[in-house]
């Protein structure tokens, strides 16, 4: 019976629907943006007039750019502070800080997504009144850290939890300075909760709608913004369009990363 | 903290949104404001445009109000252009002064949002009513009754607007009642008829009424004219604008510029522009709404200008919202949480 | 101070910084807004009210006597309901993923996780138009069973309960299967082989041996859904139609709509204090220290 240790039957099909449940939406969101009809729910017959509209006018591509570069910028700095935050919250016992300052990391979880926008508005008007403190999309950078911390925070602290300091103790016996033992034996055992962490945070920050129309200025405006104006006047397969070239570009460097690594697997 | 202070200076010089000599950002809804109609701006003057987005009034509201928001021209409706004044978040143009405002329609000039014209130029406009499946209704619909008052076979075929701004007022058109009213009994009145249609309606939502007219999810639904008109020539099925009788509620957009402006002759340049019938019609035929402008007629599309949506008939009023008292909004704010509870 | 102690506090330092700047400040404000009166154009005039926490119970009769009014509650408890059976199916559906994905090899398993979130880098208005052209009648699928003889509106789910639950379980999905990917991944399979040594029953197994080392992870993902989805709204409105607000609806139409920014804000911060103290309770019960250390 060793052979099925730990297997169960149908994990293999229930993990297969997992990604049917996951993948339908975006065939069907791909196969719209072919649609010729400018009504984005109803099929008119198969064009690339909308690929060729987000290469000629521009909009939305300045938006999707906008986007990617808070989402990364935000991301990076919110894992690594989750990161130190964690490795403290975690294995530091005692520790007289840890109840508060989990709730403070919780904090931005927990805060309705437009009162946060109202009164990170309102703290940026004063801020900017009183020190002359305006970084333009900087602005918009400072919001999503915030709220993205919770986000990179709790699979890290997940991640950790249950595991013991002796790896990087017997690191430090053999005289590993406190970098090397972090970056040769405590990152490598965090990387998967890292990843988690990374993956959620710009997956937030990509999404962020309310926050970032609040406190957006002048050439601010990121992808998520552009789209919800759109309402008003009907959203028009121009967005499947760019949601797909964002899915395609994607793919390829999953694909790529998967055939580098190939030779690591066993 | 290197990383943030790094990612701070990096996305500081990114953003780069010039206030020099010769910009002018503009702050308006998506697919809004005619990308040909701004070449044509940008070519006469030299001026650089930039043209960034928001949902709803309300956002615009909330963020002149904070202030410093860095925009020259904004584009609220009606009632907001009379909110945003109140406040004093615009600033006097001039508008009515300037040369080309003798081309606004006689019944646009001096409205009663902007009464001296000194703040804003005409933009766009249109009415919210009913859209509805002709082949599936089976006859034509001449009053609100039909939609507040749903005969049976429309059980479960009815949708309404999401935000009461404008259905509200339809319900106060139908009962006869004026708009804004801080009386409760009106305000009664109007939660009775709304919680009596509720067993009809199939969704409260202003975003897929094109959609589901098409696949027959519902057969009447609250419609923009604009919106309809796309409905109608992109869907292929016989889907109809309602004008009823008793009237239908309108919207009127202007083009303003917020107090502090930082390029605010440069924006008046703009508003002067866009009250010429060769420019404004660029922007019609972009997002196919009316304008205000005596002689754009002739520059129009042929299929805009003799739309029947855009053609209110003789003799059916329309009724442009106002903005409300506290005690007023008050009232329709109980009325809509009360209906949705 | 001990050297410990410093070292710690100099660890969740940037988290305080940013934190507490940019996220406690504000609610500072939004806390001085909730007690203040609201200014009829949006905003709040500098007066003390508490008015917006009266309204959120009761309403005043005309002769200002308070008459309880149930309807914010009614609200607030559907809104808590909901996702709460969100949280709920999103682990039954994702624990078993994340653990299939953690028993695969290592490089197979980057390329999964990576898999689960390229989905979410597109747009929830746009996702969620997309769930509605799967489900609604004439959709993708009703259109399929027409061509092989169903009449129209078989498969009509639109509007329907199932259709929110459906929406808000795929928004959330991904926060419910990577953090329990993040604690199964460091699993020692030799521990359930050991013990199926011993109890000899997988399903013993699962529950004894692989649940209790899932919990940190278990705990994580429930915080990342539920507490969001709270507050969601785009999937409840748009695939469930709206007839019923949500939390999230209700505060956003206080802001936007109705402009009493006092009474949006006195709700925020109930809604807060409501999650805060079900997280100390959780954290007494689980003898943690503090907020919720999962897995102690």
């Amino acid at each position: 019976m060793r052979s099925h240790v730990g297997q169960y039957p149908g994990l293999r099909i229930w993990a297969a629907l997992f990604f049917v449940f996951l993948y339908a939406p975006m065939v069907v969101l791909i196969s719209y943006s072919f649609n010729t009809n400018k009504l984005a729910m109803i099929w008119g017959g198969f064009s690339v007039r909308w690929y060729e509209k987000l290469f000629t006018t521009g909009g939305i591509a300045d938006a999707a750019f906008n986007s990617l570069v808070v989402a990364v910028i935000a991301t990076t700095v919110a894992v690594v502070i989750a990161i130190a935050a964690a490795l403290v919250l975690v294995r530091q016992r005692p520790f007289g800080g840890a109840g508060i300052s989990t709730a403070l990391i919780s904090m931005p979880l927990i805060v309705p997504e437009i009162v946060t926008a109202v009164a990170t508005l309102m703290f940026f008007v004063i801020a900017k009144a009183a020190i002359g403190f305006d970084f333009g999309i900087g602005n918009i950078v400072l919001a999503h850290i915030v709220f993205c911390i919770p986000f990179a925070f709790m699979p890290i602290r997940a991640r950790l939890s249950d595991m013991d300091g002796t790896m990087e103790q017997a690191a430090r016996d053999l005289y590993a300075t406190p970098w090397q033992a972090f970056r040769y034996v405590t990152l490598p055992i965090l990387m998967p909760g890292v990843i988690a962490g990374a993956m959620l945070s710009f997956v937030i920050s990509l999404d962020d709608f309310i926050i970032t129309q609040m406190i957006s200025g002048p050439g601010t405006t990121t992808l998520p913004v552009y789209i919800y104006s759109m309402i008003r006047n009907g959203i028009t397969p121009e967005v499947n369009a760019a949601s797909t070239i964002l899915i395609a570009a994607s793919t390829v460097l999953v694909t790529i990363y998967w055939y580098v690594s190939r030779p690591n697997a066993k | 903290m290197k990383t943030l202070l790094l990612a701070l200076v990096a996305a500081t010089a990114l953003s780069g949104a010039a206030q020099a000599e010769g910009q002018l950002n503009i702050y308006n809804w998506v697919e809004y404001t005619s990308p040909e109609m701004l070449a044509k701006f940008e070519k006469e003057t030299g001026i650089k445009v930039t043209v960034d987005t928001y949902d709803t009034n309300e956002t615009l509201l909330a963020k002149l109000k904070a202030g410093g928001t860095g925009y020259d021209v904004v584009v609220p409706s009606q009632h907001f252009v009379e909110i945003l004044i109140k406040e004093g978040l615009l600033q006097e143009t001039g508008a009515g002064g300037m040369s080309t405002y003798a081309n606004v329609d006689q019944r646009w000039q001096k409205p009663v949002w902007d009464p001296e014209a000194k703040y804003c130029a005409p933009w766009q406009w249109g009415t919210a009513s009913i859209a509805y499946r002709k082949d599936l209704y089976g006859k034509e619909m001449t009053s609100l009754k039909e939609f507040f008052e749903p005969e049976e076979a429309l059980k479960g075929k009815v949708q309404v607007f999401k935000s009461p701004d404008e259905v509200y007022n339809l319900a106060n058109i139908y009962l006869n009642k004026p708009f804004c009213s801080e009386n409760a009994e009106d305000a009664k009145a109007v939660q009775g008829l709304f919680e009596a249609q509720k067993p009809a309606v199939v969704t409260y939502n202003s975003e897929n009424q094109n959609d589901n007219l098409a696949n027959g999810t519902s057969i009447v639904a609250n419609n923009w004219n604009g919106f309809t008109m796309r409905a109608r020539m992109d869907s292929k099925t016989d889907i109809a604008y309602a004008f009823p009788k008793e009237g239908v509620v309108g919207w009127f957009d202007s083009a303003c510029v917020p107090a502090g402006a930082q390029n605010a002759d440069n924006a008046k340049k703009f508003l002067e522009f866009i009250m010429k019938p060769e420019n404004i019609a660029l922007q019609s035929n972009y997002a196919r709404y009316s304008n205000a402008i005596v002689g754009a007629d002739k520059f129009l599309d042929k299929d805009l200008a003799s739309a029947p949506e855009m053609n209110v008939p003789e003799g059916v009023p329309v009724k442009f919202g106002q903005a409300c008292s506290p005690e007023a909004q008050k009232l329709i704010d109980k009325v809509w949480t009360k209906l949705l509870q | 101070m001990q050297r410990t102690q410093i070292s710690a506090w100099l660890g969740v330092a940037p988290a305080w910084f940013v934190i507490g700047i940019f996220g406690v400040l504000p609610m500072l404000i939004m806390l001085g807004i909730s007690f203040m009166v609201a200014d009829p154009y949006g905003g709040v005039e500098p007066a003390y009210s508490h008015e917006a926490y009266i309204q959120f119970l009761f309403e005043r009769d005309l002769d200002d006597s308070l008459i309880f009014n149930p309807i914010y509650l009614n609200i607030v408890l559907r809104s808590v309901g909901l996702a709460a059976i969100t949280t709920a199916l999103c682990l039954i559906v994702g624990l078993p993923v994340a653990y299939f994905i953690a028993r695969q090899p290592e490089s197979r398993r980057d390329v999964l996780i990576l898999l689960i979130t390229i989905p979410f880098w597109t747009n929830l208005l746009i996702r969620t138009y997309a769930w509605i052209l799967i489900l609604t009648r004439n959709g993708v699928v009703d259109a399929r069973l027409q061509s092989v003889g169903f009449e129209a509106g078989t498969f009509d789910l639109l509007y329907t309960n199932t259709a929110v639950l459906i929406g808000l379980v795929y928004s959330y999905l991904p926060f419910m299967v990577l953090p329990l990917y993040a604690s199964l991944e460091k699993m020692d399979f030799r521990l359930a082989e050991a013990a199926s040594d011993l109890y000899a029953n997988r399903w013993r197994v699962a529950w004894e041996v692989i649940l209790p080392l899932a919990k940190p992870g278990i705990v994580a993902g429930c915080l990342l859904v539920f507490v969001p989805s709270i507050g969601a709204f785009i999937a409840p409105d748009l695939l469930g139609g709206g007839k019923r607000m949500m939390l999230g609806s209700l505060i956003y139409f206080q802001f936007a709509t109705a402009r009493n920014w006092p009474f949006g804000a006195a709700v925020s911060i109930l809604l807060m204090a409501f999650v805060m103290l079900a997280l100390l309770v959780y954290a007494r019960v689980n003898k943690g220290q503090g907020l919720p250390a999962g897995g102690h």
